[in-house]
């Protein structure tokens, strides 16, 4: 009964990312700090997903699994059905180069390149020549609105303006995979409210994303919600589903 | 009280049958709150034996039309000039609920909070989700309305997570204080108005 009335789009293929019993146990001194705790996770193409938790509840550091930046004490790591943990450096730096994209509170941009030379980056690295590279980031920065501001350096743009540059330079390319830690911590309302539509507008076109962030009003933009605390998922909203759950309610 | 005068206030622009509130209410709030079909005949027939709005004469299809009378306007009138008494709006049932958890032998605070926070998510997460459809089909009260119920979401999960955090802080559970009865009586809907 139920298959007939699924709201959300059956996806039908491995998720992009899979967690599967991950820990992360860092040395303190003569102790040790429990990071992440056999944490088990699914994001599948087309879905959002947001990271909620206290501070120094894991968040930064699942996400930081999941990107490769950092390597798992336990349980395995899969990005579009390749583990983490087989990739010798270069392969996994290949595959973050061409897979995966990021965007940070505080923007990470070079700050001597232009916005169009720093979305143009990740595929020159790639073996794009430059002009094929410029011509792609030019498309993905009028995806982010920006248009006039391409040539400038990042300390000539906005706080909002960089981290559009950011979303450009994260989404470029045949990335899926597309993580962003606390994107609007540094921006006011509306300028995080205008960063989540790219990012949902992303996720929407296909890629899987992953937020990070403190604010549950961003975080409500995400298909499904999941609570760290010291390191252990605690809880998650479930998919969004809603024919089934009136249907549910209704029997 | 609301749903009266909510209706109440669809006849401002013009003369209306019972039908037609139905869908004009759900309309200006954002199809947020639904009413059924029942109630708004009972509200109407009530409206009308108030004097508030009058029958007059039938449309095209024979259905009666009611139109609002100057009582009717006066009594919007002085509703609209009336702010929302904080005696008016339901009890907190989460506020006395948390609070009995944490003051209740026994009782993990904690997964209370969390549950409620879930749950608090899930809600703004289909709210935000039909905010986004009601700015794209550029349905201003209906984003403004989904705004307000986002916004005391907001409020909600920042004092969940602050409850949380003071009841950790002393132990996973909170003394039970006694008050005075009749001093600053607090009711769970914070009572500005009975405290003046």
């Amino acid at each position: 009964m139920s298959a007939g009335w699924r709201v959300t789009a059956d996806r039908g293929t491995a998720p992009v990312l899979r967690f599967s019993g991950v820990g992360r146990v860092y040395p303190s001194g003569e102790a040790t700090v429990v990071a992440l705790d056999d944490v088990t996770l699914e994001v599948a193409a087309g879905e959002l997903v947001a990271v909620m938790g206290q501070s120094g509840s894991g968040k930064s550091t699942l996400l930081a699994i999941g990107g490769g930046l950092d390597t798992p004490s336990s349980g395995q790591v899969l990005v579009e059905g390749t583990p983490l943990g087989g990739l010798n450096p270069s392969a996994l730096a290949r595959l973050r180069r061409d897979r995966i994209g990021y965007v940070f509170q505080d923007f990470n941009l070079v700050s001597g390149l232009t916005a169009a030379e720093n979305v143009a980056l990740p595929r020159e690295l790639a073996g794009m020549s430059v002009r094929a590279a410029r011509r792609e980031a030019l498309v993905a920065l009028r995806e982010v609105g920006l248009v006039d501001e391409v040539d400038r350096f990042p300390d000539q743009l906005s706080g909002g303006q960089q981290q559009r540059v950011a979303v450009a330079r994260a989404v470029i390319g045949e990335r899926r995979l597309l993580l962003a830690d606390e994107p609007t911590g540094a921006l006011d309302s509306s300028t995080g409210q205008a960063i989540l539509d790219l990012i949902r507008a992303r996720v929407d076109a296909g890629a899987a994303g992953v937020l990070v962030t403190h604010e549950a009003r961003f975080a409500s933009w995400a298909d499904r919600i999941v609570f760290l605390r010291d390191g252990r998922m605690v809880d998650s909203t479930g998919d969004r589903d809603w024919a089934e759950q009136l249907l549910e309610e209704a029997s | 009280m609301t749903v009266k005068f909510g209706l109440l206030a669809l006849f401002v622009d013009g003369p209306k049958y019972g039908y037609q509130l139905c869908t004009e209410f759900e309309a200006r709030t954002g199809g947020t709150w639904p009413v059924n079909v029942g109630q708004v005949y009972t509200t109407l027939e009530r409206l009308d034996r108030d004097g508030l709005v009058a029958a007059e004469g039938t449309n095209a299809d024979g259905r009666t039309m009611y139109a609002i009378t100057d009582t009717g306007r006066a009594a919007l009138d002085t509703w609209f000039a009336t702010p929302v008494a904080d005696s008016d709006r339901p009890r907190n049932e989460l506020a006395i609920k948390l609070l009995t958890a944490a003051t209740t032998p026994g009782v993990d605070v904690t997964a209370v909070v969390q549950r409620q926070r879930t749950e608090s998510m899930r809600l703004m997460r289909d709210y935000t989700s039909l905010r986004r459809e009601a700015d794209r089909s550029d349905d201003v009260a209906g984003v403004l309305l989904l705004d307000g119920l986002v916004f005391a979401l907001e409020g909600e999960i920042r004092w969940l997570d602050h409850v949380e955090t003071t009841v950790l802080r002393r132990g996973g559970r909170l003394k039970p204080v006694a008050r005075p009865r009749r001093a600053g009586r607090l009711s769970a809907t914070t009572n500005r108005s009975s405290a003046s």
